[in-house]
């Protein structure tokens, strides 16, 4: 008679309830479907598109028509195929740096707020410190200093984004800390990692998802400023950011209409997969807050 | 001591620590630049004994501690040092661009500071509704945008399809203050676009905690009309955390400078930072971002003092 020993009502476990939450959030479901067109799109993106985002033809800057939908770009290549298979390298660069960014701003952040005492101190002032640079800045010079590549840009943004990480952490392990298990398990002579870690963290984890995906909105926009700044994915990836940072200087030629048509698209591409992980972020914070 | 006092002592000392760490932050970063000075200067094709010379000259032959103590007397005597790219002071070059830089984004704060309180209070009056939603969801939207894509958008708009507004903010030397504005709209409602939607949250979560604290209510009964509510205890107590949130995105408003700057053909601070990093001139470099830094410092500091002189709980030593 196991079964009468069991909690009532076994769908409602806190997990389920999340989940069952986010399925009726709207904002959530749209983020997703935003999120993962674009990721099929960094798989598949080059098979569907109705030309090779890399081949160049004479038709340069031409501006929408039926045989190219979006135009063409200097090089004479086709717009709508290069935003169409402009979504890989961001959605690779972004996800890992965000992952070196947690893991490094989890232990950090843990660290410091179980800790306290001098250890939090000397952590907290450098943060301080840190924060105080602009993320750009600080990205800009490293990159500058250990040369471009796919490599040094997950590195450089999810070492730049390591403090800011913490700070949410060490602020919802502060409030751990103080509670009855964490006593218990400190008067039961466990040893320090293991109550960060196997204690502490299962219990701050809602925080850390939350962070996890609003700094992957952000490791996309600065992936996507990088680009822009000449910094971060090199030509000739038909990246969305890359073909801005490539074509926006014709934007002063006014009696062409610009040839907006170059930056419109991709930025508009951008646009959509920033807001589209910020929906999904939104979703989970108002679910996992109930 | 009163606790004002005493508070607002420990913050300016926690100030100057962090101030330190940022000044050995900034010279670290700037150190990982160039692996040796007078090489990169003079060319990979210069005999080593030139090189030699020139690090000598330069003093980057000394111990790192050294450089750094050296840097920082003079950085705090107003000596920057020579530029090693343009071989003038860096401050001649600076200064300039510390002034345009300060412009851009006065334009911008005197646009947004408004705008965002005014949005925020109508999203807490509307608190649930459709304006809310609105209000709340377009501005966690335009604030995830790259700066450079909302830029692009407002170009297109205002610069090409209306023709309004000039496309660059590099306005012609000399000209007049209404010609250096008309330059300065575009560039700066792109950093609106970027601000907006925070200082809009914080407002509406300030004004939605206040609508429904005790005190207004205190106030509705005693016959007070919603106006003067609003006005006298309301707005007062929801301001106060948009004042922190202001005074933060006034320092890190920089990095998007950088963008906006070099979008818009603009010589201010960013662009500087930018052309300095990418030709390593690392004495340029370490300036100009140290300026930066301790501009986000004392930019948050000040929100705190105010923050502190507002919140009677601080004044009178509740809290701390």
């Amino acid at each position: 008679m196991s079964a009468v020993a069991a909690p009532p009502i076994v769908a409602h476990s806190p997990r389920a309830e999340t989940l069952r939450l986010l399925l009726r959030s709207k904002t959530f479901i749209l983020g997703v479907l935003i999120v993962g067109f674009w990721i099929f799109c960094a798989f598949f993106g080059a098979m569907v598109a109705p030309h090779d985002p890399l081949v160049q033809s004479l038709d340069i800057l031409t501006g929408p028509s039926s045989q190219h939908p979006f135009g063409t770009d200097t090089l004479g290549r086709d717009v709508l195929s290069r935003v169409l298979s402009g979504a890989r390298d961001v959605l690779l660069v972004a996800p890992l740096a965000t992952l070196v960014a947690i893991l490094g701003g989890t232990v950090v952040g843990l660290t410091s707020g179980y800790m306290r005492g001098a250890a939090d101190d000397v952590i907290s002032r450098v943060v301080d410190a840190v924060l105080a640079i602009p993320v750009v800045i600080i990205a800009v010079t490293t990159l500058v200093a250990l040369g471009s590549s796919t490599l040094t840009l997950v590195f450089v943004i999810g070492v730049v984004f390591t403090p800011i990480v913490s700070r949410t952490v060490r602020a919802a392990t502060l409030a751990e800390r103080e509670l009855d298990y964490v006593q218990a398990a400190r008067l039961g002579r466990e040893r320090a990692p293991y109550i960060m870690f196997r204690e502490i963290l299962p219990n701050v984890s809602g925080p850390v998802i939350v962070e996890a995906t609003v700094r992957l909105g952000y490791a996309i926009f600065t992936v996507a400023g990088l680009t822009y700044l000449g910094f971060g994915v090199q030509p000739p990836s038909p990246d969305w950011a890359l073909q801005i940072s490539e074509h926006y200087t014709l934007l002063s030629d006014t009696t062409n209409l610009g040839y907006y048509w170059t930056v419109v698209f991709p930025g508009a591409a951008i646009a959509s997969l920033v807001v589209g992980v910020n929906l999904i972020a939104d979703g989970l914070q108002q679910a996992l807050d109930r | 001591m009163s606790p004002l006092i005493r508070f607002l002592v420990r913050r300016l000392g926690l100030a100057l620590v962090t101030l330190f760490l940022l000044s050995v932050t900034v010279f670290a970063l700037a150190h990982l630049l160039p692996g040796d000075v007078g090489r990169s200067v003079l060319g990979p094709f210069s005999d080593q004994q030139s090189v030699d010379t020139l690090n000598h000259q330069l003093g980057v032959d000394r111990p790192v501690v050294v450089q750094y103590l050296d840097w920082i007397w003079s950085f705090l005597h107003g000596d920057m040092g020579d530029s090693l790219q343009y071989q003038v002071p860096v401050w001649d070059l600076l200064e300039e661009s510390l002034i345009n830089s300060l412009k851009l984004a006065a334009v911008a704060f005197v646009l947004v500071v408004p705008v965002g309180i005014l949005g925020g209070v109508i999203a807490a009056l509307r608190h649930g509704h459709a304006a809310d939603r609105a209000i709340t969801v377009g501005g966690l939207s335009l604030t995830a945008v790259p700066e450079f894509v909302s830029a692009i958008a407002l170009i297109v708009v205002f610069g090409i399809l209306l023709g309004w507004l000039p496309v660059t903010a590099a306005f012609p030397e000399g000209a007049s203050g209404a010609t250096q504005l008309e330059h300065l709209i575009l560039p700066s409602l792109a950093l609106v676009m970027v601000l907006f939607g925070y200082i809009a949250r914080m407002t509406r979560a300030g004004t939605i905690e206040a609508l429904e604290a005790d005190y207004t209510r205190t106030a509705y009964l005693t016959g007070l009309g919603t106006a003067k509510v609003m006005r006298r205890h309301v707005l007062r107590n929801a301001l106060l955390p948009t004042i922190a949130v202001i005074a933060t995105q006034a320092g890190g408003l920089l990095g998007s400078l950088l963008v906006i700057e070099k979008l818009f053909n603009y010589n201010g601070l960013g662009q500087r930072i930018y052309t300095a990093a990418q030709f390593k001139d690392f004495t340029m470099l370490q300036s100009g971002v140290l300026i930066v830094g301790i501009g986000y410092l004392v930019a948050t500091l000040l929100a705190d003092i105010l923050y502190s002189l507002l919140n009677p709980r601080i004044r009178y030593g509740a809290a701390e």
